[in-house]
């Protein structure tokens, strides 16, 4: 039996985010300020071919606009993609889900309506599979900041206090983020996706504290998201942040890293990467 | 043409595209009589095991096992490789093909499960000439995703290590199965699709050939 020197198991997961409104992919700084960046379809195939371990496709106006997601979007930027792809933003209900997942979606990502209506991780699981679903979770701190740090002082933190924010991170919930991941993993989420809002599009790093204190919580995978801005900062949320996957939209998009060279990057420093990809 | 099973469990559609992709008709039944006229059979499957009941209970399962003892091309994935074993502690009570021998478990480890991502894969001793692996190196990685594994038994052609080792793909003449995602595995995927393709379009040709011998 080959066991092949270059064995690195289970890999640590870079997902390329695109945040779409209306047909088009966007980036913005800390949920507003939107600037447009391309075809999502196209934008997917790129960074699938550049390495991304994974595609997820929100469809950030989708709640607030109380609209359902854009289905032909989904269904063309599926069409060529051959690895996971999740697609989240607006997903009310079962008959909502299973459009998405009829389009080409093989995970679901659900955020407003699992915290409105919790047994619909439950339904969906069942129907689908927990592996299809994906709980999001926008959490902003509620004291303490979250900028970068040395791994000893993320760990001296703790378990960080972060209130959960519904669509879009418009509306604050009272609720804490580390006890709303463990119940959504209770009711059959597959996957954590925990975005900071004090990181989002700041660039300036991940908040690995509050990554660790949920990362520690449950046994589903968590995906960082929020703040990535060099490479230095994956590594961070990889280690001292214990995150699965990171999730990264502005960077990828103005080519100011491709995947490749963040990967080969994230290896160097023996972060378990998928290589070649 | 390909046949893709549905029992109802999860989504076909990411399986359907890949082998559209790769210039394969696709059609999609539960009914016995179709897979029995099958040219080549998948059984895509995530979810639970209980879920393979419905095969047996919509007389599927007695079909699949005809079209395999007629030689038919079969390839399992996820839950379709697990189904091929004799059964999963998942559920107990529902039995697997038994075409190769063992019991699915849940992973025993202290990582985390489900075990989900990128993972490589390794030909075993008796996979060296695996027809489905073929042009794949090993330690290619591919996408996992479940809590359940098949254990390493005769007829395992490559394995994957997650705090144990598994069986990530078997084969024994026509019968295939992938415990990790083909579809969602890229161009490696791709290529094991591709395998899977040209192995059920060889034996359809000497079928035929037979055929017109008599």
């Amino acid at each position: 039996m080959s066991t092949g020197t270059a064995s690195r198991g289970i890999t640590k997961r870079i997902i390329a985010c695109l945040d779409v409104t209306a047909g088009r992919v966007v980036k913005g700084v800390q949920f507003v300020d939107l600037i447009d960046a391309g075809d999502p379809a196209e934008l997917a195939h790129l960074h699938a071919a550049s390495g991304a371990d994974e595609v997820v496709l929100l469809d950030i106006t989708a709640t607030s606009d109380a609209r359902p997601i854009l289905i032909d979007v989904v269904r063309r930027t599926a069409r060529q993609l051959f690895v996971p792809f999740t697609v989240g933003g607006g997903v009310r209900s079962l008959d909502d889900a299973a459009a998405l997942f009829d389009a080409g979606a093989d995970k679901i990502s659900i955020n407003s309506a699992a915290i409105k209506s919790p047994a619909i991780i439950t339904e969906i699981a069942e129907r689908f599979g927990s592996q299809a679903v994906i709980v999001a979770i926008d959490a902003k701190r509620k004291t303490g900041d979250a900028k970068r740090k040395p791994e000893a002082a993320v760990a001296a933190e703790g378990i960080v206090a972060a209130e959960v924010y519904l669509a879009g991170g418009r509306t604050p919930t009272g609720r804490n983020a580390v006890e709303w991941a463990v119940e959504a993993e209770s009711r059959g989420a597959g996957e954590i996706l925990l975005t900071s809002m004090d990181c989002d599009g700041t660039r300036a790093g991940f908040d690995c504290a509050l990554t660790a204190s949920v990362a520690k919580a449950v046994n589903i995978p968590v995906i960082a998201s929020g703040g990535a801005g060099t490479a230095e900062h994956f590594v961070d949320v990889f280690r001292a942040g214990c995150a699965d996957a990171a999730l990264a939209a502005s960077i990828f998009h103005f080519g100011i890293h491709d995947v490749r060279e963040l990967k080969a990057k994230l290896q160097s420093e023996n972060i378990p990467m998928r290589l070649p990809c | 043409m390909i046949t893709l099973i549905d029992y109802k469990a999860g989504n076909l559609t990411s399986v359907r595209k890949a082998f559209v992709h790769l210039g394969q008709e696709v059609e999609i039944t539960e009914d016995p009589a179709v897979v029995r006229a099958a040219t080549a059979l998948v059984l895509p499957g995530v979810g639970h095991f209980v879920t393979t009941q419905r095969l047996a209970t919509r007389g599927v399962r007695d079909a699949v096992l005809d079209a395999i003892a007629r030689g038919t091309p079969f390839l399992g994935i996820c839950v379709g490789l697990q189904w091929q074993f004799t059964g999963s502690t998942e559920s107990p009570e529902t039995p697997g093909l038994g075409l190769f021998e063992g019991q699915c478990e849940r992973f025993r480890t202290t990582l985390k499960v489900p075990h989900v991502g990128w993972n490589q894969i390794a030909r075993t001793a008796e996979g060296k000439d695996s027809r489905l692996l073929r042009g794949v190196p090993d330690d290619s990685f591919v996408y996992f995703t479940h809590s359940y594994r098949a254990p390493v038994v005769t007829g395992v052609s490559a394995v994957t290590t997650y705090g144990e080792t598994f069986a990530a793909a078997v084969e024994r003449d026509h019968v295939f199965g992938v415990q990790f995602h083909p579809e969602k595995s890229g161009d490696t995927g791709l290529r094991i699709l591709e395998n899977f393709c040209e192995y059920a379009a060889e034996r359809q040709a000497a079928r035929a050939a037979e055929g017109s011998a008599r």
